[in-house]
């Protein structure tokens, strides 16, 4: 295709045309104009997300706009949802902006079904009260909500999705599907087109790597009874019989063939054995993947597809991936492997398709409800794939490390204003006299969920001090890693965290838990 | 000229909206509560703050008034740091970056829009920040780093970078240390100008506080950026694999051979005509050879050596470093000890940790640096050492002598008539060329700012070419 990209958004280069389609499709609802959440928004419409709604029943004051880099002094007393939506929309002419001059509870009294429309509601600064009665009803809806929160120095995201699957999750460290414990049988084939004792010099040191493995293999499994290498020593000894292969010269001295080196190095890994993930086969033998019904999503349909393909033609295994890495080779023979490969990946994806296209009619859906794009990224991604589930249960505590204390001091924080409809410390004169009050909210909570545990005076003293302050730095830190989490969830691409973020500006440290 | 109407169409500028944008006549006078959030951090006692911390109303105007900062870059991460500084209290603020805005710029660099493309990003930026941060008085300079020298830099409290090239931060971390002085051998404290950098990859990052002359600076830590791999030239030239190999192929070994824009015209990544050319020879190229996958993109990416940025990563980091800024410039907590790294491709990872100071760093050492080789080698291999060594990772380093006397230039790339003049010095024995045993060597480089000092020891004729730092 001639035609250059037509957006000029970087990011697209790491999710994609489709991730970027999705994220244009998308509408996001942010609750509370504060510091952290037009920061949130600004990493959201800069890559071009296509709507938002700014919730906010607030005036704008001067403290707001002191910390906040999309209001400005003249906008002091108008609604703060108002005032930043313009200049946000601002940022990306591409981007549709919206605000309503309400506040969430009043929206939760008056027309709940509200929420239902967007992909994603983020909810900053919220009090306990109104991300519990929110978080039930984009529970009930299926609507994701992300809490986010700046309080001083600490930085907190909650997130509460209710079944969120992956297929390209984009690990960092991806091993191959090279199949050499048990080569299918085109790789067979084509490996035994290869002579490798009668080569010219040039195509000798010109061979990819998994042929010279392949090959040893062959005369490894003559001499152990047709076992893999299993251990270190075994593991050594074959790499010596690689490494005996390579061509000398009339002196007797190993010429230089980096493809050989390449296949020792490489003996590590590429002699793993074949088998599904864990986790690929937990998502097998989930139930939303037994009982697929025609209201399944394509993510579940598919993966019974596949599930059929391992369990029949597959035998046991996943379709090839069908992608190798770059290797010293020419280009004829690496091309030819690399489409021997591909052509395997595009031969078991059909068989996949066809079980799919099965599937679809048994539950009286047309075949067009997965398209051939989606089942071929799906097959690729098959060893990656993941599911998130995160819900809102009962608060629970794991081990006191400081973070841990950091999140137990947010929730007595909560508490404190649930009692005294004001947060700690935020005048000058109530630091002190707030510092007993909140450590009785403290010890409330510890004895209500049975924790034997000591919160330090010192952090108590340092929640008072805060003032529910929101500087403009932790605000900001926090609006790019909920942005970036935000996408995830609307791209399905790349893992979301799961559950419960904390981040510590004072020691620079950051922590996940699974509440 | 058809790509950017087909990009102007899908940019549905909203005028209105822009013609509301006016400026707003507020004073620079503060307002009631405007620095509320910060005040807490500065007026009130607490247990975790810097064991030199005083409450006071005085740091607030310090902050305001007196406090200086150098801003490097105003790109991604440079336009992060100045709003999250300006809503910091910080007043007085330079910052220097050499680029003009690009249109590829607009969607994350959030201070220019498309009306501000071919003007230079520093002064935009600062235009910016002054209007939008009233009393906020950043002065822009659309300068290189080279350009200034250390009477400039001394003017400042802190150093923040937010960077995207491993040379230019040697080269202001060599700077910084160049402004340290000693009085008899001890470090006077008030030399020292803190430098917070941030860099950003994707979805990975990382913060670090360096303070000259004590904790660890940027060469220290060298082998943590690892050289760029590039591709080998024998498969380019003959047996590519990839598209990449076959745009490759264009870029460096067609271009200068076509010239398909004129003679002396250099390949221009930003530069739509020129991409669209090496997409079409690396078309060409990749059908002989049976090689799918070149794309438009894929060519600009491969053309731009372009490592995808991301908005959220970038703002991250530079909240990071803003916050280390403030928490130095006020004594309020203890500063980060000192590298944080931040990752959030599989949920969100951070990891901080002290990265040690290297006992023999060619910048912040005072240990003088050795070449070992024998009187047979010749000058390209010494060359080859400085740039491949993973601790020096020079680019072109020029290469100085006293001999007999006068100061002889051995080898300089930079200069084409220079360049030509001492080319076959290269091919030359270092006891050809007159060098001694126990010498010294100056090596300039852009890498640093102050020429590198090193000892030429001759080691015997039967020892390996491989070299050995002390």
């Amino acid at each position: 295709m001639l035609t250059p990209p037509l957006s000029s958004v970087e990011e697209q280069r790491l999710w994609g045309d489709h991730g970027q389609e999705t994220l244009e499709n998308a509408h996001v609802c942010l609750i509370n104009a504060t510091a952290t959440g037009t920061e949130i928004l600004k990493n959201l419409v800069l890559p071009g997300i296509g709507v938002f709604t700014l919730v906010d029943g607030h005036k704008v004051s001067g403290e707001d706009v002191g910390n906040n880099f999309f209001l400005t002094s003249s906008s002091i007393g108008k609604n703060r949802a108002q005032a930043a939506t313009e200049l946000l929309q601002e940022l990306n002419s591409d981007v549709s902006g919206n605000f309503v001059e309400e506040s969430p509870d009043k929206l939760l009294d008056n027309s709940p079904e509200f929420f239902h429309r967007f992909s994603l509601v983020i909810g900053v600064q919220l009090p306990e009260s109104t991300y519990l009665r929110l978080g039930s009803v984009l529970w009930e809806a299926g609507v994701p909500f992300l809490i986010c929160r700046t309080y001083g120095l600490i930085g907190y995201m909650r997130l509460i999705v209710k079944e969120h699957t992956v297929v390209e999750s984009h690990p960092d460290n991806a091993l191959e599907d090279l199949r050499l414990d048990q080569p299918f049988t085109e790789l067979k084939h084509h490996v035994e087109s290869y002579d490798l004792d009668n080569m010219e010099k040039k195509d000798h040191s010109h061979t990819p790597w998994i042929i010279v493995v392949a090959k040893y293999l062959e005369k490894w499994y003559s001499e152990h009874n047709s076992q893999l290498p299993k251990n270190y020593k075994e593991k050594e000894a074959f790499r010596k019989l690689i490494r005996e292969g390579i061509l000398t010269n009339e002196n007797g001295t190993p010429e230089d063939e980096e493809n050989f080196e390449e296949a020792i190095k490489n003996v590590n890994t590429a002699l793993n054995p074949t088998k599904v993930p864990s986790a690929t086969e937990d998502i097998f033998n989930a139930e939303q993947c037994e009982n697929i019904t025609s209201q399944s999503p394509s993510f579940w349909v598919i993966a019974h597809g596949v599930r059929d393909f391992v369990r029949n033609e597959g035998n046991g295994k996943l379709p090839v991936r069908g992608t190798i890495p770059d290797m010293i080779a020419d280009s004829d023979k690496f091309i030819k492997l690399q489409n021997v490969y591909r052509d395997k990946a595009m031969k078991d994806a059909a068989v996949v398709s066809k079980h799919v296209e099965a599937l679809l009619q048994s539950v009286g859906k047309p075949p067009e409800s997965t398209s051939e794009q989606e089942i071929k990224l799906f097959c690729k991604n098959a060893a990656f794939l993941r599911v998130v589930r995160c819900s809102m249960s009962s608060l629970r505590f794991s081990a006191c490390d400081s973070e841990m204390v950091l999140y137990l001091m947010l929730r007595s924080v909560d508490r404190f204003y649930q009692q005294h409809s004001r947060y700690p410390g935020v005048y000058n004169y109530q630091v002190e006299e707030d510092i007993n009050k909140l450590k009785l909210c403290v010890n409330s909570l510890l004895q209500e969920y049975s924790l034997n545990v000591n919160v330090k005076d010192d952090y108590i003293h340092e929640f008072c001090r805060y003032g529910a302050a929101e500087p403009h730095t932790v605000a900001a830190f926090l609006g790019g890693s909920a942005a970036q989490e935000a996408i995830k969830i609307i791209t399905h691409q790349f893992v979301p965290f799961n559950n419960t973020f904390l981040y510590n500006a004072m020691s620079q440290t950051s922590a996940t838990f699974q509440l | 000229l058809s790509f950017l109407l087909f990009r102007e169409k899908k940019r549905r500028r909203i005028a209105a909206l822009t013609e509301n944008m006016a400026v707003e006549g507020c004073s620079i006078g503060d307002w009631d509560g405007r620095w509320s959030h910060v005040q807490k951090f500065l007026e009130r006692t607490g247990p975790f703050t810097h064991p030199d911390f005083e409450p006071s109303e005085e740091t607030l105007q310090f902050l305001l008034e007196t406090c200086k900062i150098l801003v490097i870059g105003a790109g991604g991460l440079g336009c992060e740091l100045l709003k999250n500084l300006a809503l910091s209290g910080f007043r007085h603020i330079h910052v220097v970056d050499m680029d003009i805005i690009d249109v590829s710029n607009l969607n994350r660099q959030f201070l220019f829009r498309s009306k501000d493309v071919g003007r230079p990003k520093a002064d935009v930026a600062a235009e910016f920040i002054n209007q939008r941060v009233p009393g906020c008085n950043v002065v822009p300079h659309f300068k290189k780093i080279q350009d200034f020298d250390a009477s400039f830099y001394r003017q400042f409290h802190i150093t923040v970078c937010g960077l995207d090239s491993i040379i230019a931060r040697r080269w202001i971390n060599g700077m910084l240390l160049s402004l340290l002085s000693y009085e008899d051998g001890v470090l006077d404290p008030s030399s020292i100008i803190p430098l917070i950098d941030g860099g950003t990859e994707g979805f990975k990052g990382n913060a670090r506080v360096i303070l000259p002359g004590m904790t660890a600076c940027i060469d220290c830590t060298l082998e943590l950026y690892p050289p760029q791999i590039t591709f080998p030239m024998c498969t380019i030239a003959s047996m590519p694999r990839l598209p990449e190999h076959c745009i490759e192929y264009v870029r460096v070994l067609q271009w200068p051979k076509d010239k398909p824009f004129g003679d002396a015209v250099g390949l221009d990544g930003d530069n739509p005509e020129h991409v669209q050319w090496v997409f079409q020879e690396s078309l060409k190229r990749a059908a002989e050879f049976n090689i799918t996958g070149v794309t438009y993109r894929l060519t600009q990416g491969v053309v731009k050596r372009i490592i995808p940025a991301v908005a959220s990563t970038n703002a991250v980091i530079a909240a990071s470093c803003a916050t280390e800024v403030f928490k130095i410039a006020t004594s309020a907590y203890i500063p980060l000890n000192n590298y944080l790294v931040f990752n959030d491709v599989d949920g969100l990872y951070t990891y901080t940790f002290e990265a040690e100071r290297k006992d023999n760093c060619t910048a912040c050492s005072q240990v003088p640096q050795k070449l070992q080789f024998p009187p047979s080698a010749k000058l390209q291999e010494v060359l080859e050492y400085l740039t491949e060594n993973a601790s020096l990772q020079m680019k072109s380093p020029a290469i100085t002598a006293t001999l007999e006397g006068k100061n002889k230039t051995l080898y300089l790339q930079s200069i084409a008539s220079i360049e030509e003049r001492t080319r076959p010095n290269l091919c030359k024995t270092l006891k050809e060329l007159g060098l001694a045993d126990g010498q010294e060597l100056a090596v300039a480089d852009a890498t640093t700012p102050q020429t590198v000092l090193f000892k030429l020891n001759f080691t015997s004729e039967t020892c390996s070419i491989k070299q050995v730092q002390n």
